[in-house]
């Protein structure tokens, strides 16, 4: 018997969101995340805090651009079509320096798309989405116990940096469940004076703004963004390795791709295949390092995706194509079989011998 | 252990109620377990499908795609599930709703007529959890221990007038 | 003995508008009521984009710059945030009545307890004059070269009008800034949208009608006389809602 409880990956982000200190969500239905908003629409009445169905996803993340500016803990989550329409305030909290916490729980697509799991969009989360240039840090569940510990991790590093901290979940982590422990958490308070908390007329006015008309002074703006960016690149990478000690194959996925590709390593292990997994756990800041490493001893790297291929340009770039990649992969909705991996791996373990 | 399973049926026939059972249960026995629905329109009315995964190992891909045991609730999810069962795997159906006969033989098959026997014990809604007690029973890693405790967990409070009925059904499946 | 001083709650950046416009009017409007209510320690103000992006840089008190349209949904956001402060949004009529229609109607549905200044001079000033969605019938503009062709692109939106039929807000008014006595009447409004926000009423938008001399392609004098002319016909004066004074039978 443990403390533990079975919860879905959606109502995981939501507790853990409050156990974050979060105290103000907003939102719009959309499958599969909607138990989110469901979730917080139970509990923050409850706990007098703010939760507010917006008229739009649109009008969500300006919602949480507004909290977010008065300096509090606040977030949204929508599922990918919901994230394309939040990509405007995406950008705007970039270029404002605001924290906000998002959940992408992805969906197939392009367009309405399916609503079964998805990995595709990877580059928009990945790359920007928005417009301009802005990197947001990218956190990738593989369990309802890491939808929770993330969701704490993401508020903490979004107020750490003043950045939006994404969740990049899928269908099938929102809908899970599995057994998790909530606790409670130390939540480090940061000092936020740039907050609009009003002056008390004892300070010059702050000002919230990503508008900055003179093109000297948007640059030294964005340079010194970048360097933020850079020390996030040195100081927050976080993945997973499993069996890669002795590995001559690499596999690279994440999230749900990454237990499925799991279950094929330990097949293929039981075969004699010497083959490991790197499970990024930040998509951003990408685990270059360990994958230009892993280069240097295994043959080759195959990327699970539940995409067309997109991070496996990310893997290439990381291994600066020292060895081939390979790319299995299932989309609008499909999810690869432990089968298909385990071809995928036995396809290159032979490849390798030739 | 390492068990798969997999619960198809209609919607509305508490499909997802009883994998979440199991999984509660499986919890509560100090397994690792998953949970996994079958999500969207297909709810309302359709078919329902939910995979269990209750193991000694942490649980891999939740998926669950080449079942030990299959819960078959209506005769769709019988011949779309039957081929994935494994060889040597299980299928429990409920006879009153299916009247085809498994067409597998190297799989052990269980008729209960779970419909019939739910409504004639005054509980007609349960017959998901008389299935659910067949499998307990024919999964030797299993035991009805802490079967009331998994029932607390997942029963909401306002509801725990079910607690009994639910006890009831499941040890009438058991018992089969 | 002063008689006449920038309000404490405008800032000492001189305005970019250009001659003639009355944004510099409306500015002054709200600086004075903050001022009056003594509130300018707990004042925050959402600018919109438009002639008016910069106002974040002329009021004293904390700002935030929203995106396109969204200033309703921002201001929902920081006043939740803080219910004791005071929140106002400053739109003109492109970000309030097109891209940010969706944010107007549901902050005032939902009676979001904040002040709305709407600036309507029926033109986008701010990227050269073009049609805007008040734009009147027939008038010319960048877009609508040849004239707005209701048959084209529709009527002009009737703000207040359209807003005082939900059940939402708290206050609806439509004042106008050409001349000395309407200034004063919108001073009065806006000074009652700010007092009904102190006191918790909820949502409160007035409408200034005004001009865009530039725009318009008119002198300052000639662009007052023209809005006079047209625009107050069109979009008329007056108190469009007053829940609390319904309330009380008046």
């Amino acid at each position: 018997m443990t403390d533990k409880v079975l919860m879905k990956g959606n109502e995981a982000i939501a507790e853990a969101a409050i156990l974050a200190g979060c105290r103000f969500y907003f939102g719009y239905p959309i499958t599969p995340q909607t138990e989110v908003a469901a979730y917080m629409a139970k509990r923050m009445p409850k706990i007098g805090s703010v939760f507010l169905q917006a008229e739009s996803e649109v009008a969500a993340i300006n919602m949480v651009y507004g909290v977010s500016a008065a300096g509090k803990r606040v977030m949204t989550s929508s599922s990918s079509p919901g994230i394309s329409l939040k990509s405007e305030g995406l950008s705007y909290l970039a270029g404002s320096d605001l924290p906000a916490l998002v959940v992408n729980v992805q969906r197939g697509g392009p367009g309405l798309g399916g609503i079964q799991p998805s990995q595709s969009d990877y580059f928009q989360a990945t790359k920007g989405g928005g417009h301009g240039d802005y990197k947001m840090i990218v956190l990738a569940p593989a369990s309802v116990q890491e939808m929770a510990s993330l969701t704490v991790k993401g508020f903490d590093l979004a107020d750490k940096y003043r950045m939006t901290s994404m969740i990049l979940a899928d269908g099938t982590m929102g809908q899970m469940m599995e057994p998790v422990s909530l606790e409670k958490v130390e939540v480090t308070s940061y000092e936020k004076p740039w907050a609009v908390t009003g002056t008390k007329c004892e300070r010059k006015h702050n000002i919230a703004n990503s508008l900055f008309l003179v093109p000297e002074e948007l640059e030294r703006m964005n340079f010194a963004r970048f360097e933020r960016y850079k020390a996030i690149e040195e100081n927050e990478v976080m993945y997973e390795s499993f069996m890669m000690d002795d590995a001559e194959i690499c596999v690279v996925a994440y999230g749900i791709a990454a237990r499925v590709s799991k279950n094929a390593i330990v097949e293929a292990r039981k075969k004699g295949i010497k083959v490991g997994l790197v499970r990024p756990i930040t998509l951003w800041p990408f685990p270059k390092k360990v994958l230009l490493d892993a280069a240097e001893k295994v043959k080759s790297f195959i990327s699970v995706e539940l995409s067309m291929g997109q991070m496996i340009e990310d893997i290439e770039l990381a291994i600066k194509c020292k060895r081939p990649v390979t790319l299995c992969n299932r989309a609008g909705g499909m999810i690869p079989s432990p089968k298909q991996v385990l071809e995928a791996i036995e396809n290159a373990d032979k490849g390798g011998k030739e | 252990m390492n068990k798969q399973i997999l619960i198809a049926g209609f919607g509305g026939q508490g499909v997802l109620f009883a994998g979440k059972f199991l999984a509660t249960k499986g919890l509560i026995d100090d397994k690792n377990v998953s949970w996994l629905p079958s999500y969207g329109p297909e709810m309302r009315g359709g078919t329902a499908n939910c995979s269990v995964i209750i193991s000694d190992d942490p649980v891999g891909s939740p998926i669950v795609s080449e079942p030990d045991c299959l819960i078959a609730m209506n005769l769709p999810s019988l011949r779309r599930y039957e081929s994935s069962v494994v060889p040597g795997g299980m299928i429990i159906v409920d006879s009153t709703l299916i009247d085809e006969k498994v067409e597998r033989n190297d799989v052990s098959v269980f008729y209960v007529p779970a419909t019939k026997m739910a409504k004639d014990e005054g509980f007609a809604t349960l017959a998901n959890m008389i299935l659910c007690g067949k499998l307990i029973k024919e999964i030797s890693d299993m035991s009805f221990e802490h079967t009331t405790e998994a029932l607390q967990k997942v029963i909401p409070a306002r509801k725990a007038n079910l607690l009994d009925v639910n006890l009831n059904a499941l040890r009438v499946g058991y018992d089969y | 003995m002063v008689v006449f001083q920038k309000p404490k709650s405008l800032t000492d950046v001189p305005f970019h508008y250009c001659p003639g416009c009355t944004h510099g009017i409306i500015h002054r409007l709200v600086a004075e009521t903050i001022d009056e209510l003594g509130i300018e320690g707990k004042t925050i103000g959402i600018a919109p984009v438009g002639c008016a992006v910069l106002a974040y840089n002329y009021f004293a008190c904390d700002m935030v710059e929203a995106a396109h349209g969204r200033a309703p949904a921002v201001a929902t956001g920081v006043k939740r945030a803080e219910p004791d402060n005071i929140v106002f949004t400053y739109q003109g009529d492109g970000d309030l009545a097109s891209i940010g229609m969706a944010e107007t109607v549901h902050a005032a549905t939902r009676n979001e307890n904040i002040t709305v200044i709407f600036v309507n001079n029926a033109i986008y000033g701010m990227t050269g004059g073009q049609m805007a969605p008040t734009s009147l019938p027939g008038q010319v503009t960048q877009t609508s070269p040849y004239g707005r062709d209701v048959n084209l692109c529709g009527y002009p939106v009737k703000v207040c009008e359209m807003l005082s039929q939900l059940d939402g807000p708290e206050y609806i008014e439509r004042v106008a800034v050409n001349s000395v006595k309407n200034v004063k009447a919108a001073k009065k409004a806006i000074k009652k949208a700010f007092q009904n926000q102190i006191d918790k009423k909820g949502f409160s938008l007035i409408e200034v009608v005004s001009s865009c001399p530039t725009n318009w392609g008119m002198t300052p004098k000639k662009a007052l006389e023209w809005l006079e002319e047209n625009m107050i016909p069109y979009y008329p004066l007056g108190v469009y809602k007053d829940r609390s004074a319904e309330k009380e039978g008046k």
